[in-house]
């Protein structure tokens, strides 16, 4: 009744191809970016921040990034742990060799060293599909850790191999070290992601998008109908890497401040982003939000109920917590492999015809 | 609909989080699951025993009940900046967390809101200098005090010479496996032996290629700087080889009995350093009768006197005798943060007291002041006996070569200093 076409006139091309072509839709898109930005911020406290939102934004930043490779492009990736790693890495060295510039700019640069990054490990992708190009990212993912180990000029030379966020300030306000305010923390990740979202969310409907989804769907039709396939896996390759180097960054220096590179970045972080566009829904920017959220609040909800509330022991409840992840994957790959934007999309589908349905 | 669930669970926390306000509140950011349970269990387990022994013997500490917090990181830094967070609102006194990686994320945390870190041999080893690291206390021992220990030892052991001995660390590669490193490098251009770093990632199961090396390279001794999982593996691997036991000493985070009784009686004769002395103490007597038989015992009981489980009561010891300290030089009994910090600058651990605790000679004499957060860096060595089941004192406290590890102590707390802007001083 409320959620309708109906009444909802396009009078141009531009209309007609809007982001969300309903007005419920868009109404409610404005209000959850008005609470995002006007509300949230006010309210928020350490617990909040640290706890949920800050590696909530983050983590779907990197789901963003690996659904664009995976979903959009069809590329499977195990190696977003390490992306994110050159990300975090190559931000701190720029922190530190330049200290005068802005964080915002050495963040953006992150993004953009981890792309070229991602495109030279994107190269076996001509060559190999499938579990054969999983484990070449695989060997990405190890090798990059291992680099980070190894090479102590990567972490300044520091005796425990940690690296440490130094304080940088965003138009006054600190948004790294430890005397961040959550609000600060929140707000710089909230615009990161807002950005983030947006372009992806307009690449993946314009012909870079289309190039991709045709290599995923065939790419052999793709070749044959013109789409250079060289050019399509690379982008994809470097504009996921791109994402994923901007969450790395913001998870070092604004989410955790001191970062240790097997510890962070190794090959759990590779599958916890998998699963959470695996369970939000692949080839969605809404799903990269949901996975996001879902794996980074089933942890906290876990806790608070089991630990907080009933008085569980805490081992039994991390047990808990492990035990239902791994169900609901299951769950999901036999009972809806498009994950959680397929059951939102279902239930606006039949929200469109409520309450008669026919 | 996320918000409405966020609001609920919002709800849930904090009316989980509202009642007794007036308590001791201690955390305790325990691992009881992943690969490093095996040494995260007991500790914890000690750590909260020995505060129930408080709470139910003396009605907790200068007569304030203790309210121990448990929150679970799996030895995983972002659960445990989580566990910081959901704590650190109750009005926690002082965060002990286990976890070398933990600690270097806590410090810079736990300085801006001004809550004592207690890292009882481990977690930054520069955080001794008490004026840069105000927050911050790592007495009675630290790594580099460890190597330094472990060379002692070794010296001793070779009638005061090392020229020409290869030794070589077998490490955790991770910040906690890398502290000692600089040390060593220091120590074996003193003595003259060559050192040989062999890296072991986590979780440390993989460990095949590594005692390859050893075995062709034969050093005359291994270093071990290991927790969990590679504790285990490494033993079995070093019995594999045949390195000889009596050659290969771990530190003291490698030196329990679950590190060594999956290698049977391959396994006797390994070393390892402590730093607290572990015999049948009173305590644990007191620890069975009121706290296990009243049906309050943290985890299953079952770990009562054995080496971290003794360790985690040491450290809960250690943490009582500062709120202790703070109480009587404030005159409350009610403490806030920053006087338990004031109490554990104070502190002073004498061998009558300790045997007071029925403890006695559980660690070394030492005292603590604002320059010295250190406290003695002792350390003694111990040996495995298969066929009893016991770790057996091989030696006394041994105390390690300050005029090396001042140095450095000095040299990286003053790039640490640099670093993040502070002004080394007395608070």
């Amino acid at each position: 009744m409320l959620y309708r076409e109906a009444g909802d006139f396009k009078t141009s091309y531009h209309a007609d191809n809007q982001t969300f072509p309903i007005k419920f839709d868009r109404i409610g898109f404005w209000i959850s970016l008005a609470i995002a930005f006007l509300v949230i911020p006010f309210v928020i406290n350490d617990y909040w921040a640290n706890a949920i939102f800050v590696p909530f934004l983050i983590y779907a930043i990197a789901a963003i990034g690996l659904n664009i490779l995976t979903g959009y492009c069809g590329q499977v990736s195990l190696g977003t742990g390490g992306f994110m790693a050159v990300g975090a890495y190559a931000c701190y060295k720029l922190m530190t060799a330049f200290p005068d510039v802005s964080i915002v700019i050495h963040i953006i640069l992150a993004g953009g060293i981890t792309a070229a990054v991602g495109a030279a490990f994107g190269l076996p992708s001509l060559r190999i599909k499938g579990f054969y190009l999983a484990v070449a990212t695989l060997a990405a993912q190890f090798f990059l850790v291992w680099l980070f180990n190894k090479v102590s000029w990567f972490y300044n030379y520091s005796a425990s191999g940690q690296i440490n966020a130094p304080e940088r300030f965003v138009v006054g306000v600190a948004v790294t070290g430890p005397n961040t305010a959550p609000w600060a923390q929140y707000m710089i990740c909230l615009v990161f992601l807002t950005v983030c979202a947006l372009i992806a969310r307009n690449l993946t409907r314009g012909t870079v998008g289309r190039s991709w989804m045709a290599i995923r769907d065939m790419d052999i039709a793709a070749e044959i109908i013109g789409v250079n396939p060289l050019k399509a896996k690379l982008t994809a390759f470097a504009v996921s890497s791109f994402f994923v180097g901007i969450s790395g960054a913001l998870f070092f220096s604004v989410y955790l401040g001191a970062v240790e590179v097997g510890e962070a970045f190794g090959i759990q972080k590779s599958f916890l982003v998998l699963f959470m566009i695996i369970i939000g829904g692949l080839g969605s920017i809404f799903g990269c939000f949901a996975g996001a959220a879902f794996l980074v609040l089933l942890p906290v909800a876990l806790k608070v109920l089991g630990v907080d509330v009933l008085g569980w022991p805490t081992d039994l409840v991390a047990h808990l917590n492990l035990v239902i992840v791994g169900a609901l994957i299951m769950f999901f790959l036999i009972k809806e492999p498009h994950g959680l934007a397929q059951l939102w999309r279902l239930a606006k589908e039949k929200l469109r015809l409520w309450p008669f349905p026919y | 609909m996320k918000m409405k669930t966020l609001a609920a669970m919002a709800l849930g926390a904090t009316m989980a989080a509202a009642p007794a306000m007036a308590d001791l509140v201690i955390p305790d950011l325990s691992y009881r699951t992943g690969p490093y349970a095996a040494g995260g269990t007991p500790f914890s387990d000690g750590y909260q025993d020995y505060f129930n022994l408080l709470n139910a013997r003396d009605g907790g500490i200068g007569g304030e009940a203790v309210r121990i917090v448990e929150c679970e990181t799996g030895y995983n830094t972002e659960k445990g900046v989580e566990c910081y967070e959901s704590t650190k609102g109750e009005g926690a006194l002082i965060y002990q967390p286990l976890s070398t990686g933990i600690t270097y994320q806590l410090i810079p945390k736990a300085t801006a809101d001004e809550i004592p870190i207690h890292t009882m041999g481990y977690g930054r080893t520069s955080a001794a200098n008490g004026e840069v690291f105000n927050w911050v206390f790592n007495y009675p021992a630290n790594y580099w005090d460890a190597a330094s220990v472990a060379v002692n030892y070794l010296l001793d052991e070779n009638g005061g010479s090392l020229d020409g001995k290869k030794i070589a660390l077998v490490y955790h590669n991770s910040a906690y496996g890398k502290e000692p490193i600089r040390t060593l490098e220091a120590l074996s251009e003193m003595h003259g032996f060559t050192l040989s770093q062999l890296a072991v990632d986590h979780p440390g199961q993989e460990q095949k290629s590594q005692w390859l090396q050893i075995r062709r390279e034969r050093p005359d001794y291994v270093l071990m700087w290991g927790w969990g999982v590679m504790n285990q593996v490494a033993v079995q691997e070093a019995a594999n080889i045949n390195f000889p036991m009596e050659n290969f000493i771990g530190n003291w985070w490698a030196g329990a009995e679950h590190d060594v009784t999956p290698a049977g009686d391959a396994a006797n004769g390994y070393k390892s350093l402590n730093m607290n002395r572990v015999v049948d103490y009173p305590v644990l007597e007191e620890i069975k009768a009121q706290v296990h038989e009243a049906g309050n015992a943290a985890g299953d009981g079952s770990n009562v006197g054995k080496v971290l489980y003794v360790r985690g009561m040491y450290a809960a010891m250690l943490a009582a005798e500062a709120i202790a300290k703070a109480q009587e030089i404030h005159g409350v009994s009610d403490v806030t943060p920053a006087m338990v910090r004031d109490g554990m600058e104070a502190l002073e651990i004498t061998n009558a007291r300790m045997a007071e605790l029925g403890m006695e000679g559980i660690g070394p004499e030492f005292s603590v002041s604002c320059q010295d957060h250190g406290g003695a860096g002792q350390g003694l060595v111990q040996q495995w006996n298969a066929s009893a089941g016991t770790w057996e004192p091989l030696t006394d406290f041994i105390t390690p070569d300050d005029s090396v590890i001042a140095p450095l102590v000095a040299e990286d707390s003053a790039a640490f200093a640099a670093e993040s802007n502070i002004t080394p001083g007395c608070l």
